[in-house]
């Protein structure tokens, strides 16, 4: 089996089905010669040229925009939004235009329209390079919203957002770029709406996205050395969410944290609480935890943007104050 | 789909056909206004009188397998690209029937089997996906035209220049119909844009503009051709700057506290297109109430077939939230 980096394996699968079909095609800032601002697409201009690798111009409205008109004319566009910050620009196009032209044509009208975009704490890039606004788009009904952890799971993500035939908003996050996993040499699509538990666990459930998996994965191993078997559950998805796999799971541990790295306020922890609350109220044995960032823009100093960024830490503390137990 | 030969001039039975075209619009506008007013329809509306030229001779201009995206202001052109009345009448009663099956309505009116991409209720907001159509035109090799409608307010929001940018930038087969009334709304010309001349905003883009007599069909339609001609040849995008007027309030209901009284009484006496083109066609009385009677025909039956249809079933509303 090959062993692919997180973005290694986003081109992977934005290269295979650019080799599959002739609909599929990228762009967005700087995706060409320099190949992405995170590597994502290097060398890609090489293979497929620049009509199908495009550079586009600082427009995240006409970007989200041209991308929804093409897809409307049934060809699969991925485009890439540099910074998810820059998401606020295009917001108007991705929330009227790409999330209602279906239901607003009576179904006349598809959107198989992909917006990638990164995000992400830990490199001190200030207020507006490094934000988690994956809920919002969440709250949009018309829209996919997807965050992938690891590479195994954002290529085949990937796969089936390309070709699931609605708009998607596509989450991948700075720091995980350089993990490596090995994969299968054929993509494995994964279908969107199906979570993946990490490792499984008795007492507690963390529900994590993003680089709160591996967090929570670490912090699930220091638990475990104070008696406490945690199971890790990645919805991965978070619109269509695998409600039923998060349910069940709390349901066997009594228990849950939700884990991300967006601000909890309102945060997508807070849908998730409410859903296991709604459906596992009977069988929990402790108020549910969250873990987010805290209520502040990212600052630039590190000291300042660590002390804001959940950490594995603060997991920690969050799985010991739901079986009672003082971590301290 | 076929180049067309550069027409001069118009033959009078196709003038005859758009004046035809052109008085259905306006009596199903005037009958919108009537049915509004007595309660019939919900939401909000915004009627075309005084912009019927631009809609028939843009739509007619376009062959098959074109597309448009329009404005909050869309019966004319969903009328004028071949939607039946009955289909656009049936959405503003938000029926089954509707051409956007009651999900969309008056601001929202779809028929994508007649290349209607949609009507938009972000004054612009339609723009950037007129690019993207067109650029999946261009990408497939296809000889299509993608067309935006929108008006001289829309030139000031961002999504215009990012779409003219983008456009011009990737020469991509689309054209730009400015329908300028003069109006944002309630706000005049002079109030929300620095310059007069509103062909200017192509030059900046170094795009091909044209400025064109919204009220005379025959040269909307000559141009239409012309600018859709060039787009599908691969010669790039149009400006098309074409100076209307709107010959009523902003939406059903508008007072217009912020005009003159006596200015649209002037712009009826002087500037009606349909007026303009019977004067042009030398159409004799009978002539004219013989059409009357058929188009307001078409209209009242628009009315009863929308009457007697289907409404939805209110859990519908939770259907084609995704394909």
């Amino acid at each position: 089996m090959p062993s692919l980096s997180y973005r290694e394996a986003v081109r992977d699968a934005l290269s295979r089905a650019m080799r599959d079909d002739p609909d599929v095609f990228i762009m967005g800032e700087d995706i060409a010669e320099m190949g992405g601002s995170m590597g994502v697409t290097q060398g890609m201009l090489d293979e497929f040229g620049p009509e199908r690798v495009r550079n586009t111009p600082i427009s995240e409205i006409a970007i989200a925009g041209a991308g929804i008109g093409a897809a409307m004319q049934g060809m699969r566009p991925v485009v890439e939004i540099m910074y998810e910050d820059f998401l606020t620009v295009s917001m108007e196009q991705i929330v009227n235009q790409a999330a209602k032209h279906r239901y607003m044509s009576g179904g006349q009208l598809k959107v198989p329209l992909v917006i990638r975009t990164q995000g992400g704490a830990g490199w001190s890039p200030g207020a507006q390079h490094a934000q988690q606004l994956e809920a919002w788009f969440v709250h949009v009904p018309g829209l996919k919203v997807v965050y992938s952890s690891t590479p195994t799971d954002v290529r085949g993500l990937l796969w089936s957002a390309i070709y699931d035939d609605n708009p998607i908003v596509f989450f991948e996050h700075r720091l995980l770029y350089g993990i490596k996993e090995e994969v299968p040499e054929e993509i494995e699509p994964i279908p969107l709406g199906k979570a993946r538990i990490h490792r499984e666990g008795e007492d507690v459930t963390v529900v994590a996205t993003g680089p709160l998996v591996h967090m929570s994965l670490q912090a699930a191993e220091q638990a475990e050395k104070e008696g406490i078997s945690v199971e890790v559950v990645d919805p991965r998805t978070l619109q269509p969410l695998d409600e039923q796999t998060i349910v069940e799971s709390v349901k066997k541990t009594n228990r849950c944290v939700t884990a991300h790295e967006a601000v909890t306020r309102m945060g997508f922890g807070a849908e998730v609480a409410a859903v296991v609350q709604h459906q596992a109220f009977d069988w929990l044995d402790a108020p549910i935890e969250r873990v987010g960032s805290k209520f502040a823009p990212l600052a630039f100093a590190p000291v300042m943007e660590q002390y804001v960024v959940p950490q594995v830490e603060d997991v920690l503390q969050a799985i010991y104050r739901t079986v009672g137990r003082d971590g301290d | 789909m076929a180049k067309v030969e550069r027409e001069t001039r118009v033959s009078e039975e196709l003038l005859r056909d758009f004046f035809r075209e052109m008085l259905l619009i306006r009596r199903f506008e005037e009958k919108v206004e009537e049915r509004f007013r007595a309660g019939e329809l919900p939401g909000f509306l915004h009627v075309a009188i005084g912009q019927e030229a631009v809609a028939v001779g843009v739509c007619r201009a376009m062959e098959e397998g074109d597309v448009f995206g329009s404005t909050h202001r869309a019966h004319g052109h969903t009328l004028a690209a071949g939607t039946h009345p009955n289909e656009v009448m049936a959405e503003l009663y938000g029926k089954l029937e509707g051409c956007s099956h009651g999900y969309g309505g008056s601001m929202h009116l779809y028929d994508v089997e007649r290349g209607n991409l949609g009507a938009n209720a972000v004054v612009g907001g339609g723009l950037p996906s007129i690019v993207g159509a067109a650029l999946a035109f261009q990408l497939r090799r296809e000889p299509r035209v993608a067309v935006a409608f929108f008006g001289d307010g829309a030139t000031n929001i961002g999504h215009f220049h990012e779409s003219m940018n983008l456009a011009q930038l990737w020469n991509v087969p689309a054209v730009f119909v400015c329908e300028n009334n003069n109006w944002a709304e309630s706000t005049p010309r002079s109030q929300h844009m620095p310059i007069d001349d509103i062909a200017k905003r192509a030059l900046a883009y170094d795009m091909r503009a044209m400025k064109v007599d919204g009220q005379d069909v025959e040269e909307v339609y000559v141009s239409a051709r012309e600018a859709l001609d060039h787009a599908r040849s691969g010669e790039g995008p149009v400006f098309m700057a074409v100076e209307t007027h709107r010959l009523v309030g902003h939406y059903i209901g508008d007072p217009q506290v912020y005009r003159p009284k006596d200015e649209q009484r002037e712009l009826r006496a002087t500037q009606d297109p349909i007026t303009k083109l019977r004067e042009r066609l030398g159409l004799s009385d009978d002539d004219f109430e013989q059409l009357d009677r058929e188009v307001s025909e078409i209209v009242e039956e628009s009315v009863r077939f929308s009457k007697a249809a289907t409404d939805p079933k209110p859990e519908d509303a939770l259907k084609n939230v995704y394909a």
